[in-house]
C-alpha cells in the first residue's frame, strides 16, 4: 500500500526545520468518495482533513527521523493541535512547514503551518492551517515492549522520497 | 518564582496538554485518575513543563520508568520495600505515603497528582538557582 501524502522535500535544515510540498490530484482514489454526489448536489472532491494532518506528520517525521539518523522509530504520539481554516481541491499545491521545537532522547515536539498555492493564482501562497505534533521514539518510551529490530518506520516509500528530494537518508 | 505562580503554570500546561478545564486542574487531583491523562500525555506534558519554565527534564526524572518490569521492584503487582524505596529517593516530589497501606502499582499511578508537577518544577527552580 502507498501511504505517501507529501511529494517531495523541498528544504531541510537539520533538526531546525522541513518543508515539503503536496499536489492535489483528482486522480487520487479518495476525491470519489469525499464526497460524492448524492440528495441533488454534484460531487465535491476535497483533500480529506485527516489526511492533510498526515502529510504534516509525515513532514515533521523527517524531520525527527533525520535529526537522529534515522535510526530511532519515530511514531506520531499525538496531534496537539490542528486547524485547517480552508478546503484544498484538485489542481492546487499545499505546502507544509515543519519546525523543530523540542528535541530529546524520548521524542519531539513539532510547530507546523500549511499554506496553499493555487495554480490559479501564481506566486499567491494563503495560510490554510497550523498543525502542532509530538512524535515519541518508541524505542525509548516502551518499557518492556519488543519491537521489531528493523526500523519499519523509514521504509522504502521514505526513502525514494528522501532520494528524489536530494536528501542522503 | 512563587509556588503559586508555578501552580498557575502547571494548570495552564495541564489545560493545553489534556484537554480539560482550568476548574478540575486542582492541586490534588490525580492525573491519570481526575484528569484522563494517559501514557503518551507524559511526552507532552513533559515537553510543556520544559518550555513553560525554560527547564531540562531527563529520562525518568519526572515519572518513574521501568519500575513495573524490575521483578525486584514490583512482586504479584505490588511495590516491593525495595522499589518503595527507590521510587521514594529517585522521585522525591511525589508523596508516596499513600503506598505504606496499599502498595498495589494501580495504586501507584493515583501518588502522580498535580501537586507533585509543583514540587518538582520546584526542585528543579531551586536547583538551577542553587
Amino acid at each position: 500500500m502507498r501511504w505517501m501524502w507529501i511529494d517531495r522535500v523541498v528544504e531541510l535544515v537539520p533538526k531546525e526545520r522541513l518543508v515539503a510540498i503536496k499536489h492535489i490530484s483528482a486522480s487520487e482514489d479518495h476525491m470519489a468518495d469525499h464526497f460524492p454526489a448524492g440528495d441533488g448536489h454534484p460531487p465535491c472532491p476535497v483533500m480529506p482533513a485527516s489526511l492533510i494532518v498526515e502529510g504534516m506528520a509525515q513532514t515533521a517525521g523527517i524531520l525527527v527521523g533525520h535529526a537522529g539518523a534515522f535510526q530511532e522509530k519515530v511514531i506520531l504520539a499525538k496531534v496537539s493541535r490542528a486547524e485547517l481554516a480552508l478546503d484544498a481541491v484538485p489542481g492546487d499545491t499545499l505546502r507544509y512547514t515543519a519546525v523543530m521545537d523540542r528535541l530529546s532522547a524520548q521524542g519531539a515536539a513539532t510547530k507546523g503551518t500549511v499554506e496553499r498555492i493555487d495554480p490559479c493564482c501564481p506566486g499567491t501562497i494563503e495560510p490554510f492551517g497550523e498543525i502542532d505534533l509530538v512524535f515519541s521514539h518508541v524505542d525509548n518510551n516502551m518499557a518492556g515492549m519488543e519491537f521489531p529490530e528493523g526500523n519499519f518506520v523509514f521504509g522504502e516509500q521514505f526513502k525514494t522520497l528522501l532520494r528524489t528530494s536530494g536528501i542522503n537518508a | 518564582m512563587q509556588r503559586d505562580e508555578i501552580f498557575e503554570k502547571v494548570q495552564g500546561v495541564l489545560v493545553e496538554a489534556l484537554a480539560v478545564d482550568e476548574d478540575v486542574v486542582t492541586p490534588e487531583a490525580t492525573l491519570f485518575g481526575d484528569l484522563g491523562a494517559e501514557s503518551i500525555d507524559v511526552l507532552d506534558i513533559t515537553f510543556q513543563l520544559e518550555r513553560s519554565f525554560d527547564i531540562k527534564i531527563n529520562q525518568g526524572e519526572l515519572f518513574p520508568e521501568g519500575v513495573g518490569q524490575d521483578p525486584e521492584y514490583v512482586q504479584d503487582g505490588n511495590i516491593t520495600d525495595k522499589g518503595l524505596e527507590a521510587l521514594s529517593e529517585k522521585l522525591p516530589h511525589f508523596d508516596f505515603s499513600g503506598l505504606n497501606d496499599n502498595r498495589s502499582v494501580q495504586n501507584l499511578v493515583d501518588m502522580f497528582t498535580v501537586n507533585s508537577l509543583v514540587n518538582f518544577v520546584e526542585q528543579k527552580k531551586a536547583e538551577a538557582s542553587a
